[in-house]
């Protein structure tokens, strides 16, 4: 795993703090989409990035802190060479690598098919990188997607 | 946000989606069919206005997908590229009829 160093706020570095809350997925959507806009993301990778952050934030809304109320940070930021999106969550609920979860069968029948556990590995698999770590009491999970 | 569009005929049922099949916006769908399959034999999901699906979305599907494998038939038409990667990675397109 590469170095956590994480940028503040500014210039180049965009950050949301928010309740993690379902009823804030679309305001945090209508965020990174405006940030994708303005550094040019594709539209094909904007709907995938789209895709990743409501897996990802509504887990952290619905598991991270229940059953009380807690704040999520959303850290935006670019990188060169190749060119990509960097998004950064962060909370302080319950510590939890979504990233240990066992992948799920995909080649089993409608039937067979548990409900659910599909989320993450989506993610893994619509981004070029997830990565977890935890440190200081936060749950830090980030995804990067070449644009 | 997503609009959901129903036009029914004799036991048939076409849903055309618009906008994203989300967390959000998945218990509608869930209700909106819920309360439109009885009696239903062909269920026909459009999503050729439809932007992307996400986990949520899938659910909705394979919960669908296994009422109407009891009572008739289900497809899928006017798939786009995101939507048909998310099918294909997820195993998806094996489970559903997509046209």
């Amino acid at each position: 795993m590469r170095e956590w160093i994480i940028g503040k706020a500014g210039d180049d570095v965009k950050e949301l703090t928010i309740d993690a809350v379902i009823g804030n997925m679309e305001a945090v959507t209508d965020y990174i989409n405006a940030w994708l806009e303005e550094i040019e993301c594709p539209v094909k990778a904007q709907m995938q990035i789209d895709i990743a952050v409501d897996e990802i934030f509504s887990n952290i809304a619905r598991y991270a802190y229940t059953p009380e109320i807690g704040e999520a940070v959303i850290r935006l930021e670019t990188e060169s060479d190749p060119h990509a999106a960097v998004i950064t969550f962060m909370d302080r609920g319950k510590a939890y690598d979504p990233l240990e979860l066992k992948e799920p069968d995909t080649t089993l029948s409608a039937e067979e098919r548990p409900i659910g556990g599909l989320g993450i590995f989506l993610v893994k698999k619509i981004m070029d990188d997830v990565e977890y770590a935890y440190r200081d009491g936060q749950n830090i999970l980030r995804i990067r997607k070449k644009i | 946000m997503l609009k959901i569009k129903k036009e029914t005929g004799n036991g048939s049922l076409t849903v055309q989606l618009e906008g994203r099949l989300d967390t959000t916006t998945a218990p509608e769908l869930e209700a909106s069919l819920r309360e439109s399959l009885t009696g239903v034999t062909e269920l026909t999901l459009d999503m050729a206005a439809l932007e992307y699906i996400s986990s949520a979305g899938l659910r909705v599907l394979l919960s669908a997908q296994k009422i109407m494998n009891k009572q008739g038939e289900m497809k899928i038409i006017n798939v786009g590229e995101v939507i048909n990667e998310i099918f294909e990675v997820t195993g998806f397109s094996d489970i559903l009829n997509i046209e």
